[in-house]
């Protein structure tokens, strides 16, 4: 369904991101790897728009998003979240999550109903979200009073609820316990479940390789294996990437 | 007693310019252009009323249109540039406009008299109120009746996902566009909107000084009407009407006895209340009529957690 088409980002003379080509299934969770700086983000920043491609393409579904604006992308279904978590400090927890839906019946309601009613933070489709993040105690706290853990979810939660075809996870498990990897590495199988295909960035190989259906990793800008995470894992050019040419077998695992 | 129905009239039209420029800020633009959009306002309703007989009604509501029209057209180009580039700009744009009226000169005849814009000496004889035998408390009532419905509406806005969306922005930019807001749509709504509400404003200053001309609406001005939600705080509209009381009836009024050191006082003041209050006199957050009367900003709400986020 999404599908990246020698795509490249220049920054002066660093090619971040050099001619990668890719294809998401509808319904798979794509775990993308690399060592730092390889060009993972930059990917993302590309697909959602932040950047623009030095060359190449982005579609979804076919058609082609690569001369969208960014809240074009998403209102065709594609949401992201951040390395580094942007939240909406000043909001509560529920508003964060109410300013996110652009989606289908928010734009389907006329121009009033859709900017200037109150209360719509109390919404039944929030109330959802608020449960599958496991944050519905929290609905009126301000966001910037939440723990670090709880920051990582709601923002999951806000990409959620511009019901996007399509999730961007940028290092959802960065910081996290391994216990919250489990719970996390749950999370993404649920919202796969829910027909939302999942394209994730993760340096904690225990949640990629557990998790995903098919892997692809970046070096220096260039895709250099893709495949299940078994085959991605004997890989050698993968290993040399990571753990230089000489390596140990069980590194990798644990890198 | 005229004394200190004149005296809320100030508040109120001042309370008006606070609010165009706090719904601007609420996205976290900070613009000069307000005392421009004031203006413009004035000019307009002063036209309609002195110049083509209108009523006072609509001589401000069409003020206040145009104003919008002018703060949407200037709201596109304007809201490319960031931060300090944003405040040049629209420093400049109200500049523009004052020296606009400063050469303006088109004047009709009425009942014998010639009136309107009149170059560097202004436009006289915006004579509404008196004309059709308002008293002081009239005009009073009515600024506070416009105030009230203005403040309102922004307060109802704040409360819908308008607000919410308003405040996302001011926030995050980069944040609220991956969420799918049109960074622009609402940049330039809330740019217009503030026009408008700077359009009033202007339209009933003009009527109640009758004279107008293009010295007052200067950089002094711009920077009156962006302090005011600035020292109140952009949890709520209240904020930026405590701020002009602040201002307006407590250093500029209050401290009159103060003669010479009052300049002096006011800016220690203001820097003062600044470091005692760095998100405004209210507060940054939504109010809750409990953190009006409590002391400090009560939060986080979670008293386990003092995390802030970044």
């Amino acid at each position: 369904m999404l599908a990246l088409d020698s795509l490249s980002k220049h920054f002066g003379g660093v090619r971040a991101v050099d001619g990668i080509s890719l294809t998401l299934k509808e319904g798979e969770i794509f775990g993308l790897i690399g060592p730092n700086g390889s060009g993972k983000s930059t990917t993302i920043n590309l697909i959602t728009g932040l950047y623009t491609p030095t060359t190449g393409t982005v579609r979804l579904d076919g058609r082609d998003l690569t001369a969208m604006a960014q809240h074009e992308r998403t209102a065709m279904g594609v949401a992201r979240t951040f390395q580094n978590i942007r939240l909406f400090g000043n909001l509560t927890v529920a508003e964060n999550l109410w300013v996110a839906q652009n989606g289908h019946e928010q734009r389907r309601a006329h121009f009033l109903g859709r900017w200037f009613r109150a209360g719509g933070e109390h919404s039944p489709e929030i109330g959802e979200l608020l449960k599958f993040s496991r944050l519905h105690s929290k609905r009126d706290v301000q966001a910037s009073a939440l723990s670090f853990g709880e920051m990582r979810r709601l923002e999951m939660a806000r990409a959620l609820a511009s019901r996007p075809r399509v999730l961007l996870l940028d290092e959802p498990a960065a910081g996290a316990s391994r216990e919250d990897g489990q719970i996390l590495a749950e999370r993404i199988r649920e919202t796969r479940d829910r027909g939302v295909t999942v394209l994730l960035i993760e340096h904690m190989m225990e949640l990629v390789m557990g998790i995903s259906d098919r892997v692809a990793v970046l070096n220096f800008g260039r895709k250099i294996a893709e495949g299940s995470p078994a085959e991605v894992q004997a890989n050698a050019d993968v290993r040399a990437a990571y753990l230089g040419s000489k390596h140990k077998d069980e590194e990798l695992i644990h890198a | 007693m005229d004394f200190y129905l004149g005296l809320a009239q100030i508040f109120g039209v001042h309370t008006l310019l606070g609010l165009s420029a706090y719904v601007v800020l609420l996205t976290g633009q900070v613009s000069m252009a307000q005392a421009g959009f004031y203006a413009i306002g004035a000019y307009t309703a002063g036209a309609m009323t002195a110049m083509f007989g209108l009523h006072i009604l609509p001589a401000i509501v069409i003020a206040g249109l145009v104003s919008a029209a002018i703060a949407c057209i200037v709201g596109f180009p304007a809201l490319r540039v960031k931060g300090l580039m944003l405040v040049v700009a629209t420093l400049a744009f109200g500049e523009m406009v004052r020296l606009f009226f400063f050469n303006l000169t088109w004047q009709v005849e009425r009942n014998g008299d010639r009136v309107g814009p009149n170059g560097a000496e202004g436009f006289r004889s915006i004579r509404y109120f008196p004309e059709n035998g308002w008293e002081v408390w009239h005009v009073t009532v009515f600024i506070w009746f416009v105030v009230v419905v203005v403040m309102g509406a922004l307060w109802w806005m704040d409360r819908t996902r308008a607000g919410a969306v308003l405040r996302a922005v001011g926030h995050d930019e980069t944040a609220a566009q991956s969420i799918g807001l049109n960074l622009t749509a609402v940049k330039v709504g809330a740019m217009t909107a503030g026009g408008f509400i700077a359009g009033l404003g202007g339209g009933i200053y003009a009527h109640t000084v009758t004279h107008i001309e293009h010295g007052v609406f200067g950089v002094l001005l711009a920077t009156f009407a962006i302090a005011y939600p600035i020292l109140g705080g952009l949890g709520s509209v209240f904020g930026t009407l405590i701020a002009v009381l602040f201002i307006q009836g407590f250093l500029i009024e209050g401290l009159r006895f103060m003669g010479e050191w009052r300049s002096l006082l006011f800016g220690a003041l203001i820097v003062l209340a600044m470091n005692l209050r760095p998100h405004g006199l209210l507060g940054e957050h939504a109010p809750r009529l409990k953190n009006l009367f409590g002391a400090g900003p009560a939060r986080p709400s979670d008293p386990l957690s003092t995390k802030e986020a970044k």
